[in-house]
């Protein structure tokens, strides 16, 4: 898997008078895992939905691969995309969201088969046959028949992050992958997550696990207020801060 | 690495053999484990309460039985009489067409609903506000009467050319007036149930088949709506019963529906109340059969959603029979039993010798 480059620019965000994000700018490298920490409400989950298109930015733009997601451009006007095309550039992002959101009323496989066969139109039998190798990637290939709610938390996790990886993405988004799992459940998910690292896959990982984040990614991005404070090599961002706030932040979690 | 974790699960839930369940020392100076007898809880206030009942169904059978203005032995001649049969399935036929036309307009309308399209939103909202408050009779005549606004139907290019023409009283018989009638109005509320369904499913659920990109008809049909059908089924099936009972109405247009043909019927025999029986059995029969369906689908729909699915009512009673036969004879208890079940074999058998332990 070869992984795409992101680059956001300028991104603006409201809610109401709320402003959630103030203008991000943030590139992440083909292959790189990017890890976001900061404090909770600074913006993290709402700038991942925004690379997604889950949340429509109000100002700037996300590429991918210097495709912009969501919208075309023409001279120097952005003109949202139908909602077809947009599905269809959906499909190069895989999201793992925090609760798994998984279709509890489909079995493992038919969860990570349907995508690849509906939104991207592969052939059943590939897709099935991909489906099981990748369920058997994040050790559940003996599960594919049940039914999420049959799973513990952590087991439903790695079935999502299956069925992210069964688009082919060039770029898969955690948002707080294990927040919502009990603690002797994280290490699992993290443990798949850490393989997945070291394919070639771009990552962005919204995550509070900083132990994680200095040993798995290669740069931490900080936010907080709406904006990105400091971005850089792991080692750098959480060993010696350039600003006191992400050093406040830091003493606070560590 | 799941299975073990499963299994420690279970083994703190149930006590290892040998220990007993309150894990006190106390039982262990008593009879062995296995001969610890079980006695059911006492309830002298169930026991009057059943009395009490048992007398008043007693009353009311005697009743049936003993006053002969019930007639039963017309009941029983005109319950299977040909025409009475046609009327009921006249009567079965309005109600499924008319629960088709109803929940497929109602998803449409809900869909409607929901969507983005302001002028979409209020053509649904003012179609549930219509036909949600002219009374069902109303509509029913002004259905019927359909050819008297426009004596011609066509088919044609919307202000341009008229392709096809159709006589308005040959297309709308009193079977389509009553299909529009009871489908139109069904279709008001049936949105609401269905829009009220779909509301009922996680929002999550909407952002993950979005996040994968799935096209927007198959997320609804293979992700949102199967899930609705949860809370949808149950309302939807009072509807249904609902829409059976109303098929009543139609004989104001004189259509040969149960309650028409026997109305029909006793004018002419005078056996008012026999009759009136007879179409009582009918719907009731009806009824339980459309409750019977709802069982089995409602179950189809809980698939994922309970870890495990409760045994039917059929499997419960093949089960206790398996149980029941296997206490008589002290044969094995056949395979496919679970174990909750064949549990109560050796249960039955400890209670069994009244004042044993004590
Ligand atoms: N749909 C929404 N409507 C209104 N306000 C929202 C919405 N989504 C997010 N917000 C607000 O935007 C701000 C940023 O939220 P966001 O969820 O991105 O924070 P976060 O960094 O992910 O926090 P956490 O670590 O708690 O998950 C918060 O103040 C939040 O209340
Ligand atoms: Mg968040």
């Amino acid at each position: 898997m070869t992984g795409g480059l992101l680059e956001i620019r300028g991104v603006h965000k409201s809610f109401g008078m709320l402003e959630a994000l103030r203008g991000v700018d943030l590139t992440v490298r083909p292959g790189e895992v990017a890890a976001i920490i900061g404090p909770s409400g600074s913006g993290k989950s709402t700038l991942l939905r925004a690379i997604n298109h889950l949340e429509k930015v109000d100002r700037g733009f996300v590429s991918l691969d210097g495709e912009l997601v969501g919208y075309a451009r023409r001279g120097s006007t952005l003109r949202e995309l139908t909602e077809r095309e947009i599905l269809r550039r959906r499909t190069r992002i895989g999201f793992v969201f925090q609760n798994f959101n998984l279709f509890p009323h489909l079995t493992v496989l038919e969860n990570v088969v349907e995508a690849p066969i509906f939104a991207q139109g592969r052939p059943r039998a590939q897709a099935e046959a991909e489906g099981r190798e990748l369920l058997a990637r994040v050790g559940l290939a003996d599960r594919a028949d049940a039914r999420p709610r049959q799973l513990s938390g952590g087991q439903q996790q790695r079935v999502a992050i299956a069925r992210a990886l069964a688009l082919r993405p060039a770029v898969v988004l955690f948002d707080e992958p294990t927040s919502a799992l009990d603690p002797e459940l994280v290490g699992e998910v993290l443990e798949v997550i850490k393989e997945l690292a070291g394919t070639g896959t771009t990552l962005v990982v919204v995550t509070h696990e900083m132990a994680f984040a200095r040993e798995v990614a290669d740069t931490v991005v900080f936010m907080d207020g709406g904006v990105v404070i400091e971005q850089g090599p792991s080692a750098d961002v959480l060993d010696r801060p350039a600003s006191p706030r992400t050093k406040a932040f830091l003493e606070k979690v560590l | 690495m799941s299975a073990d974790l499963a299994e420690g699960e279970s083994r703190l839930l149930y006590p290892p053999p040998g220990m007993p369940p309150g894990g006190g020392s106390a039982a262990s100076a008593g009879p062995a484990d296995e001969d610890l007898r079980v006695v059911a809880a006492r309830h002298p206030g169930r026991w009057l309460a059943t009395a009490v009942v048992a007398v008043l169904l007693a009353m009311v059978v005697s009743s049936l039985v003993t006053n002969d203005r019930w007639e039963w032995d017309v009941v029983a001649r005109y319950l299977t009489w040909p025409s009475i049969l046609e009327g009921a399935w006249a009567t079965i036929r309005l109600t499924v067409t008319a629960s088709v036309v109803g929940f497929a307009l109602g998803t449409v309308l809900a869909l409607m609903r929901l969507s983005r399209s302001p002028l979409l939103q209020a053509v649904s909202w003012a179609y549930t506000w219509v036909f949600r408050s002219v009374p069902l009779l109303l509509q029913l005549l002004l259905w019927y009467n359909l050819a008297y606004l426009y004596p011609v139907l066509s088919l044609g290019i919307p202000f341009g050319p008229e392709l096809l023409f159709f006589d308005t009283l040959d297309l709308i018989d009193k079977f389509w007036a009553a299909i529009l009638g009871l489908g139109l109005s069904q279709a008001a509320y049936s949105a609401e149930i269905v829009r009220a369904g779909i509301l009922g499913v996680d929002q999550g659920q909407h952002e993950a088949a979005a996040s994968l990109g799935l096209p927007r008809h198959r997320q609804v049909r293979r992700i949102i709506l199967p899930q609705a059908m949860r809370s949808i089924v149950p309302t939807a099936v009072n509807e249904v019963i609902g829409l059976l009972k109303g098929t009543s109405i139609v004989y104001v247009l004189a259509y040969g529906e149960l309650f028409y043909i026997v109305s029909v019927i006793y004018g002419r025999n005078g056996r008012v109340v026999p009759l009136l029986i007879v179409a009582a059995i009918w719907y009731l029969a009806l009824t339980t059969l459309i409750t019977v369906v709802q069982y089995y689908v409602e179950r189809h729909y809980a698939k994922g959603a309970l870890r495990t699915l409760p045994p039917t009512p059929l499997q419960r009673v093949r089960w206790e029979l398996q149980v029941g036969r296997s206490r008589l004879t002290g044969a094995p208890v056949p395979d496919g039993v679970p174990p909750a079940f064949a549990a109560r074999v050796r249960v039955g058998r400890r209670v069994a010798p009244r004042g044993g332990a004590a």
